[in-house]
């Protein structure tokens, strides 16, 4: 029988190798087709006499097999439950059935009858399905490159491991451990999955196939662990035994704080590892079938999938990347500032294999961009992450400077020097004046507008904005935004630019704020309107961490400074004269940041009071004295729904106003800009799962009660009419 | 409908629940016969007259497991006539039994019964039962499960009780019951425990430390501090279900926490006539029972709902009541029960408590129901209403009226 996603070699010993090899693709996947094939391949391989056992491998150089396709997944679709569960406990079936080798339990626990020894020879990355596979073979052995991810990230994109992966796995290596791993996505190198009792062996790559060949033919009648009579969980299991009790009890609520009880991946997973861990082996298998199916047909996997894995990965593959230009060749890189945001431009784009010329107005100004990355990668090289050659060769690539003649090779500028568009027009001109016609002029900016920049340029086709976060060696967005003049190969640059730091981008108009910026203030000015209504401040930043946002809005202007946001309030007010919309907290404000000095947290008090390390004690008691509590507190819900809202509406509003083109980029700007809550898939996959009619109904409601700032925008309330939704009318 | 006695209650001392204990070498089984055999002979019956026992155990396990209740009929030698049941309903279940009991009566099912409990914390230890409460994930994140040590410490948050608060509640109980002991007020309920020579082992209540002040209590370390906010961290928990609150303030230990102890305890309900027939004086009428159900995660409030509950139901408001008895799991479920119905210092636990005196989980509520029985005999008040708080979230509550 000949396969077109794999290919099987019989060896005089009848060793069959099977070598997975999906055509057309970069990496193997679990697809229709593989699983189908498989699924001939088991009822060939248990029935077959001739063979006697097998080595499963793969013949991409990328990895072994990096779990499920997920396209094939989000687009899956059942007619009714038990077409779903069916199709979701396919693969279940057929892997349990190579490990049994087509045996009962029964039989097999009795010791009447036996499998065929499977072997699986991992000469990469196993993810997902890809480990899930390996984990059913009855002998695993991974090549000794301690880059070779071996894990389950489902979870990551509101799935768990369908695959037998919360069964197998606590029955390997216990169930403490396999939570870490399965709750948290996170992989294990080949090492410590030897270590833990994962694999078996870890060999030379090049000894790979000869090693699992070996233990095929010494072992040629072969049980699964969990199949023989005698077997027990390592570490305890289920309902009875005292270490598996104390270990659900902290498991259930370390997992209910983190995730805030709102990933029904999380609870699922739990719930797997604890029921199975009580259930025959057959039947946990069936169970965990159950739990994928209701995890596959709620919103937040569809959701988490689309947002955080599919549309993450077409923007970082470039898909705003304009067609038909050639690669921009970006090797030097001329950094303007060596401050806070050119100091860490500096380090990412090192990181992202590229040299750095950091220009500062003194070299001791410069070289605050090389003591940054010298912290970063001294601690990298004290903890083994990093050799010490590398750390080296890595510090070697930055050049500080104050003379812009060595500027004069570099293939980009991107400059970060103060915000203040004087400061920005004098860098503008010195560097032009030295670098090559067709360098790209990158300047990163939160507040000004490009167009206004690029006056300053003599090339503005060439002139392109990019928004980088702080820390920006943290922070997972990069704002891209073309002034209007701007052309299409500094569009191009940017995103190859991008492409090798590896950040989600995203194309934003050329508007004051662009869009994080525009959704960020009013989601604060929400908080501290409510503690001028007098809610408890406690209430509002558990509110808010409640709803999944990864810190209180509160905290997080501590963290900016309420001294930046006075600032920001200032000189808007200054530039828009009459036109400045007063947003409300004007006065709050003033009273922190004037007459308290409570400026934040780099002051040493805010909403917040700290010590003399920075640390948070607690919310600062005096506020009460100034906006007395309310006698009567709003609901949590209530004050969950107004910082939400703030949220949704504003990003509606970039929206409607173009801010951002398609609602894949607003959600992918809410998660990876602000932290919007990821299980939501962003902001507008939130308003498309409660639906646009729900959404305008709840915030004219708000609107109604608190003001205009909830009103929805006008092209969503006729969308709504139409019962349209949000990410069809983009498609 | 039939109204129900109590014409005696009984109970053991109570052991420290430890390997040193008094108690630890007397097994569930005959601790709980014990209690059985006294409650019969006192009363001049044979035992073929007490038709059925209910007896509260909360770890019903190992050798409290199988219906200790029925084992334990057999050993104190009843007839095998006398049927058993074991009642849980956590730190109520000795009140529940009680209450069983009476229900039985006032229902006509029995003309005589007994309500009761035991708890050999010493030798089956809390918790041995397991659950699917805590370990379930669908049942412990749903009802954000924290241990009731976080529930008592988010108590004394949420209403305000500093350390010195709770800490000076302490003092005072165990101050109560060492006054207690020394005038003798619980003589009447009191059966010393017995060995298998007939030496008696304990004849008072043995975790008692009547010279406790605040100064001993500030040496302690608050118990729940660790597991609150490091591992696994409760504290988060309680906040995501109480989000007006910023910081747990950690005030519980175990000297201001109910002590871990052994003991056993049994209440006699009947009938009027069945009291007539046996010779029996009635000592109180049982005038109304009660069980709530309250919000599970803070767990501790649910005896304001219970009493509130039991008063309603005996058209009765809370000035009817003389003399309160709230068994003293942890001091701020005490202080919140107090600030929440109004009531004083003074009229409630006035011989002391659980913190002086321990908590043999499934005996309790039947112990201080015969505790505020007696302090109305000696105080000649009248009315009583006795509450326990309940894991889970709920409470149960029962008042009497003394008939003499």
């Amino acid at each position: 029988m000949t396969y077109k996603t794999f290919s099987v070699d019989i060896d005089a010993d009848g060793i069959a190798l099977l070598t997975i090899d999906l055509p057309d693709a970069s990496m193997n996947v679990w697809n229709g087709a593989l699983i189908e094939e498989f699924g001939k391949w088991v009822d060939d391989f248990t029935t077959n006499e001739a063979v006697k056992g097998a080595v499963i491998t793969s013949g991409k150089k990328s990895g072994f097999l990096a779990g499920a396709d997920l396209t094939m997944l989000g687009g899956a679709k059942a007619s009714s439950t038990k077409e779903a569960f069916d199709q979701a406990f396919a693969l279940n079936a057929l892997l349990r059935k190579m490990e049994a080798g087509g045996q009962s339990a029964k039989d097999l626990s009795a010791g009447k009858v036996s499998a065929k020894p499977v072997a699986c020879a991992l000469n990469g990355l196993a993810l997902g399905g890809g480990l899930e596979l390996a984990l059913a073979c009855h002998y695993r052995v991974v090549a000794d490159n301690p880059k070779i991810q071996l894990g389950m990230p489902e979870v990551m994109v509101g799935l768990l491991p369908g695959g037998g992966g919360t069964q197998r796995t606590p029955r390997l290596i216990g169930l403490q451990n396999a939570a870490m791993m399965i709750i948290q996505g996170k992989s294990l190198d080949p090492a410590t999955a030897k270590a833990q009792g994962l694999v078996h062996e870890v060999v030379p790559a090049a000894d790979l196939i000869a090693n699992a060949k070996a233990w095929v033919k010494a072992n040629p009648k072969v049980t699964a662990p969990w199949d023989k009579k005698d077997f027990k969980f390592p570490g305890g299991a289920g309902a009875m035994d005292p270490r598996a009790v104390q270990l659900f009890v902290g498991l259930n609520a370390m997992a209910h704080k983190e995730s805030k009880g709102n990933f029904d991946a999380v609870k699922a997973i739990l719930s797997c590892l604890y029921e199975g861990s009580i259930l025959p082996f057959d039947t946990a298998l069936r169970v965990e079938s159950k739990y994928f199916t209701k995890l596959l047909s709620g919103s937040q996997a569809k959701n988490m999938i689309r947002t955080l894995f599919i549309n993450k990965q077409a923007a970082e593959k470039g898909a705003g990347r304009p067609a038909g230009v050639p690669p921009v060749e970006i090797k030097k890189v001329g950094v303007l500032g060596g401050g806070l945001m050119g100091s860490g431009i500096t380090h990412v784009t090192v990181k992202g294999g590229m040299d750095v010329v950091v220009l500062d107005r003194s070299l001791e100004d410069a070289n605050k961009a090389v003591d940054y990355s010298r912290k970063i990668i001294d601690k990298a090289v004290s903890r083994g992450k990093m050799t010490k050659e590398a750390g080296d060769a890595f510090m070697a690539r930055i050049t500080p400077t104050d003379n812009y003649d060595d500027l004069k090779d570099v293939d980009m500028i991107i400059e970060a020097v103060f915000e203040r568009p004087d400061v920005k027009a004098d860098v503008i001109k010195k560097a032009e004046a030295v670098i090559g016609p067709d360098v790209v002029f990158a300047s990163n900016t939160s507040t000004l507008p490009i167009t206004g920049l690029a006056k300053n340029s003599s090339r503005p086709e060439l002139f392109i904005g990019l928004h980088f976060f702080s820390p920006v060696e943290k922070m997972p967005l990069l704002e891209i935004i073309p002034g209007e003049l701007t052309g299409d190969r500094a569009l191009a640059a940017a995103f190859d630019y991008n492409a090798k730091i590896k950040k989600t981008p995203i194309v934003v108009k050329d508007v004051r704020g662009f869009f994080t910026n525009r959704v960020f203030p009013p989601y604060m000015g929400e908080a501290m309107k409510l503690v001028t209504e007098g809610v408890k401040p406690a209430l509002i930043e558990n509110a808010a961490k409640s709803l999944g946002m990864p810190i209180g809005p509160l905290a997080l202007l501590d963290e900016t400074t309420l001294q930046l946001g006075y600032d920001v309030m200032q000189s808007t007010k200054k530039e828009l004269g009459d036109a400045y919309q007063p947003s409300g907290t004007e006065d709050f404000m003033e009273l922190m940041v004037v007459k308290l000095g409570r400026k934040g947290r780099r002051f040493g008090s805010g909403f917040y009071d700290y010590d003399d390390k920075g640390e948070r004690l607690g919310l600062w008691q005096g506020m009460a004295e100034h906006y007395p509590l309310a006698a009567e507190q709003p609901s949590v819900e209530e004050v969950k729904q107004r910082l939400l809202y703030i949220q949704l509406i504003a990003t509606a509003q970039c929206f409607e106003e173009h801010v951002v083109a398609d609602p894949q980029s607003a959600d992918l700007g809410a998660i990876f800009g602000w932290g919007f809550a990821p299980y939501t898939g962003g902001p507008m996959s939130y308003i498309d799962t409660v639906g646009l009619e729900n959404f305008v109904r709840t915030a004219d409601n708000l609107a109604q009660r608190l003001g205009n700032r909830f009103a929805p925008p006008k092209s969503f309330r006729e969308m709504a009419d139409k019962g349209e939704t949000l990410y069809k009318a983009a498609a | 409908m039939t109204e129900a006695y109590i014409y005696d209650a009984v109970r053991s001392p109570r052991g420290k629940g430890r390997p040193d204990g008094a108690l630890h070498e007397i097994t569930p089984i005959d601790l709980a016969s014990q209690v059985l055999a006294a409650i019969r002979d006192r009363n001049g019956l044979s035992g073929a007259e007490i038709e059925d026992v209910a007896f509260g155990c909360v770890s019903p396990v190992g050798e409290q497991g199988a219906v200790i209740t029925r084992t334990a009929i057999l050993a104190a030698g009843y007839p095998h006539t006398t049927s058993g049941i074991q009642v849980n309903r956590f730190c109520g279940s000795g009140l529940e039994a009680s209450n069983i009991a009476a229900a039985k009566v006032k229902s006509g099912e029995c003309d005589l019964a007994v309500g009761g409990g035991i708890e050999s914390m010493s030798r089956v230890p809390m918790g041995s039962d397991g659950g699917a409460w805590p370990i379930d994930p669908r049942s412990a994140i749903a009802n954000y499960f924290i241990p009731q040590g976080i529930s008592a410490d988010l108590i004394a948050t949420k209403y305000g009780y500093s350390r010195d608060d709770v800490d000076a509640y302490a003092v005072e109980s165990q101050k109560r019951a060492g006054r207690a002991w020394a005038e003798k007020r619980f003589a009447r309920s009191i059966l010393p425990i017995k060995d298998v020579i007939g030496e008696v082992v304990l004849d008072h209540d043995e975790l008692m430390r009547p010279q406790t002040d605040m100064q001993s209590l500030g040496a302690l370390a608050p118990a729940f501090q660790m597991m609150g906010t490091m591992m696994p961290g409760f504290d988060d928990i309680a906040i995501m279900r109480y989000p007006d609150v910023e910081k747990i303030n950690h005030v519980h230990h175990a000297g201001n926490s109910s002590g871990i102890v052994d003991g056993s305890a049994a209440v006699l309900i009947g009938t009027k006539q069945a009291g007539e027939k046996y010779g029996l004086k009635a000592r109180a009428r049982i005038v109304s029972m009660a069980s709530i159900g309250s919000e599970p995660a803070i767990m501790l409030t649910g005896p304001e709902f219970a009493a509130q509950k039991a008063l309603a139901r005996a058209g009765m408001d809370k000035n009817d009541i003389d003399v309160w008895e709230l068994n003293e799991a942890f001091a701020s479920v005490v202080l919140r029960f107090m600030e929440a119905m109004q009531i004083d210092h003074s009229d409630i636990n006035v011989n002391g408590g659980a913190i002086a005196m321990g908590h043999p989980l499934g005996a309790t509520g039947a112990m201080i129901l015969g505790t505020v029985l007696d302090e109305l005999e000696r105080s000649g008040k009248s009315t009583a209403l006795t509450t326990l708080c309940i894991g889970a979230g709920m409470g149960t509550a029962t008042i009497i009226e003394r008939v003499n």
